[in-house]
């Protein structure tokens, strides 16, 4: 007899619909299994045949073919148990076919006939719904991950056994309430009070933050990088429910939801090692995983002593802070990731940290020189914001303990998204910071006062370009900061102050 | 001809030439000696001899040379009239010059310009305001070619036209540092680059404090811009007395690691240079007068004098400015970008900025 039901597999952080279909004849007794599977769910077959032999299933010998189509998809995981479990059942006839249809399977299966957690499980409910199923029967490990996407009925199961029972109607699941999760702890941040001095950083922060630029903090060890950087998502507005969603997609699928926290709640802040290899970054390996890159998606990638990252590692980062999203070719196909980033970068002006204060810095020219090329200039072109994080003052110090809080700098921050969410609406664009050149063109228009200035400036200063271009785009942010519909002077002069680490303060001093 | 074969033994130094030529007198009958016999000559190491006696014979000398001149490098013998008579003075001056550009000529007054290579902004300020000064009276400057006061020495005298002579620790057709190219280029076209060494001689580091002698062996004078405590450029300052030449420095605070040297060559005797101007008339330099005005009268809007007001010759971040102002930050950075345009500031290093006039 013929059956089929539905499943799916994960790719990228989309799922595909796969239809896990048995037929049963008679003949030599055997199991096949086909449809372009990896070794885990070939697997399968062995765990299925045991589970349903320990849940009360007793299988004649007959001849099993199992599929799973589309049939030129490359599969992998262990997600498939519980759909070939339940659909060979259906096959001998156990359970009836109406019954299957609309109901979308996933979870792993031991020996037992126990249902186990499995990653991906977001994105799988989310394309469930998408092709029209109406349930979804999960793990219990998983139940309320899948219970956070709205508009589809999601079972937990323990049990191989409890799922037939279910199947055959004879007892009933309790459905997980969408509801339940809806209100969780408020996301904790550290806050910005607790910075001492720094008002310039601060600035240049609450600058980057307003107009989603890219930041790198220039400054000696111990000056506070860090500590800035972890409060940047703190000023981020609050996240949305469904910017939540998209992350937790991300992170279903790299396992790292926890039973306690299925959606996440808080911007991600991911602050890789140095010694991170550009896969890890980027993601990748033979079943593609997120990388940081991802994993820092609608938030903060904070790179601390960016030229000890490798070449490789910096480089991957280029096409997916333009694209905000991450490409991954396997033989399997392409599968992409989202990378909707911003990214602080933190440095050392000199290998040993301490310029331009000579007293203390005894790093040799070509020292520095090799220290600062490791860091291509293509990088450097998508950082629009650089600023200088100069060592603490101990007045400072004492000073910082009545900054402005978190609270204070969201509000301001919210109010210029608000400005360009208005400005940008049906445009491709979302921020200042990812106009290109038309778009600068159109929505940075100068006056003539201003036109003039930034003519003497590119001249003086001996501006490439690309910086001439981002300081227009700074200059943006600060004039909607400042709630001016135009750029003035005094906004082009800020954003100066903001321009890249031109080589020529390094080179020939 | 014998001296260039003389000179471009490879890892043949000045003081092993001075030896042979101690037994042989000419550079001719070491030749003679060395190619005719082959007893074990007792004057250098077995090493050295070995380097000598395989050396090119008079044709490939010859060859090369030729090369050389297409090249643009060429080479002149102490026995030469037109070898610097102020170089022949010292006691181990080269037995000949390689060089590329022109020589310095028979009337020409250079004063070396020597300092650290990593330099804060105030003293490569000083080293270009000086070396225009020496080039806008006809001074020659002569330095080293390094990173730092010696470059912008150099270059700062051909910007105002005069002519600089670069003495180098390696081949003639070697530019180290290579970041220093364009400066290289210039050099030759207005100016000279001066080494000892044969063309294609590796920089190495002992052959720094060798060229030393020779940079100040061409000047008249040695000014000191900044050194560090144990600096190079004293080696320089040292053989430079040794060889009686005036010493003068910049002088700078105590507190001041780059000001070291310099206050300590002040303390064991060195002139001072607390105007320069005043530097140029005490050594019969002055004939020009800066024609440079300054005091041009800007207006400044009230946040940019402040800001103005709190800048000095060392550079100062955005934090201390804006606590010092207490003005907003934005005010200040507006401010800077302002000044910066009129060029009354300079931004040293990432949002550190010097006063400029």
């Amino acid at each position: 007899m013929f059956s089929t039901v539905m499943s799916a597999s994960v790719f990228g952080v989309e799922s595909r619909p796969v239809n896990v279909e048995a037929d049963i004849t008679d003949g030599l007794p055997s199991f096949t299994m086909v449809g372009f599977l990896s070794a885990q769910v070939k697997e399968a077959q062995e765990r299925v045949r045991t589970a349903l032999k320990n849940s009360g299933l007793r299988m004649e010998p007959k001849r099993i073919t199992v599929n799973l189509s589309p049939a030129d998809v490359k599969k992998s995981g262990t997600g498939f148990d519980l759909a070939i479990a339940v659909v060979i059942a259906a096959a001998y006839g156990k359970i009836s076919s109406e019954r299957l249809e609309g109901i979308l399977f996933a979870g792993e299966l031991n020996l037992n006939g126990e249902v186990l957690p499995i990653p991906g499980i977001l994105p799988i409910v989310a394309g469930a719904r998408e092709c029209g199923c109406h349930t979804c029967i999960l793990p219990k490990a998983n139940e309320k991950e899948g219970a956070i996407i709205s508009g589809i009925r999601v079972f937990g199961v323990r049990t191989l056994a409890e799922t037939m029972a279910y199947l055959k109607g004879e007892c009933i699941l309790k459905p997980v309430c969408s509801g339940e999760i809806e209100e969780e702890e408020a996301a904790r941040y550290e806050d910005f009070a607790e910075v001492g001095g720094q008002e310039a950083a601060r600035r240049a922060v609450e600058v980057a933050v307003s107009g989603f630029h890219n930041l790198l903090m220039v400054g000696p060890p111990g000056a506070g990088k860090s500590m800035l950087a972890r409060r940047i998502p703190g000023i981020l507005p609050p996240l949305s429910l469904e910017e939540k969603i998209e992350i937790s997609k991300v992170y279903s699928i790299a396992g790292l939801l926890t039973k306690d926290h299925h959606l996440v709640q808080q911007r991600p802040f991911r602050a890789p090692h140095h010694s991170i290899t550009a896969k890890a970054m980027a993601g990748g390996g033979n079943f593609p995983r997120p990388g940081e890159i991802s994993l820092a998606h609608n938030g903060v990638l904070f790179l601390d002593e960016l030229p000890e990252f490798s070449r490789e590692t910096l480089e991957v980062l280029r096409q997916p802070l333009e694209e905000r999203r991450v490409c991954i070719s396997r033989t399997g196909g392409i599968c992409s990731y989202p990378a909707n980033i911003m990214l602080i970068a933190a440095m050392n002006p000199c290998p040993c940290g301490n310029y331009p204060d000579l007293e203390k810095c005894l790093c040799t020219h070509s020292q520095v020189q090799r220290y600062l090329s490791r860091i291509s200039s293509p990088l450097l072109d998508r950082i629009d914001i650089t600023i200088e994080v100069p060592a603490v003052q101990y007045r400072a110090l004492e000073m910082g303990k009545n900054g402005e809080t978190s609270e204070q700098i969201r509000a301001r921050v919210l109010l210029a998204h608000k400005v360009q969410e208005r400005r940008y609406r049906n445009t491709s664009f979302r921020f200042n910071a990812d106009l290109d050149q038309n778009g600068i063109r159109v929505y940075c228009p100068l006056g003539r006062a201003e036109e003039k200035m930034m003519q003497e400036a590119f001249e003086k200063l001996d501006l490439s370009a690309r910086t001439y271009y981002r300081i227009l785009k700074v200059a943006r942010t600060i004039a909607d900061m400042a709630g001016s519909e135009t750029i003035k002077v005094c906004h082009l002069q800020e954003a100066l102050c903001y321009r890249s680490i031109h080589k020529r303060y390094w080179l020939n001093r | 001809m014998e001296w260039l074969w003389l000179c471009s033994i490879p890892g043949l130094y000045e003081a092993d030439r001075k030896k042979l030529l101690q037994v042989w007198q000419e550079p001719g009958r070491v030749y003679a000696a060395v190619k005719g016999r082959t007893e074990k000559l007792p004057v250098l190491s077995e090493k050295k001899m070995l380097s000598v006696r395989s050396h090119w014979d008079f044709s490939r000398v010859q060859e090369a040379y030729h090369k050389w001149r297409e090249n643009g490098i060429q080479f002149i013998s102490c026995r030469n009239p037109a070898y610097p008579q102020q170089l022949l003075q010292i006691s181990d001056y080269p037995s000949g010059l390689f060089y590329k550009g022109a020589m310095i000529s028979g009337e020409e007054v250079c004063v070396a310009v020597i300092g650290a290579r990593m330099c804060t902004y105030n003293g490569r300020n000083t080293a270009e305001t000086f070396a225009g000064r020496l080039a806008e009276n006809g001074i020659s400057v002569v330095s080293g070619m390094a990173y730092g006061i010696d470059a912008r020495a150099q270059a700062a005298c051909l910007e105002a036209g005069g002519k600089s002579y670069a003495v180098l620790g390696c081949g003639v057709d070697i530019c180290y540092p290579a970041e220093n190219r364009e400066l290289y280029e210039k050099l030759v076209r207005s100016g000279g680059i001066i080494s000892e060494f044969p063309p294609g001689t590796a920089p190495v580091s002992w052959h720094f404090p060798m060229r030393n002698r020779i940079i100040s062996g061409l000047s008249k004078i040695v000014v000191v811009v900044e050194a560090r405590k144990k600096s190079g450029t004293l080696i320089t300052a040292d053989l430079a007395l040794e060889q009686g030449r005036d010493v003068y420095a910049f002088p700078g605070r105590m507190q001041d690691a780059l000001s070291a040297g310099c206050n300590r060559l002040i303390r064991d005797g060195a002139g001072m240079i607390t105007d320069i101007e005043e530097f140029l008339e005490m050594n019969g330099f002055f004939t020009k007068k800066n024609d440079k005005e300054k005091n041009s009268n800007m207006v400044l809007a009230s946040s940019e004098k402040l800001v103005y007001s709190c800048l000095d010759s060392d550079a100062k971040n955005l934090q201390a400015l804006a606590e010092e102002t207490d003005l907003p930050i934005w005010q200040v950075m507006g401010a800077l970008s302002a000044l910066e345009l009129k060029g009354l500031v300079s931004e040293s290093g990432k949002n550190n900025y010097v006063k400029m006039k």
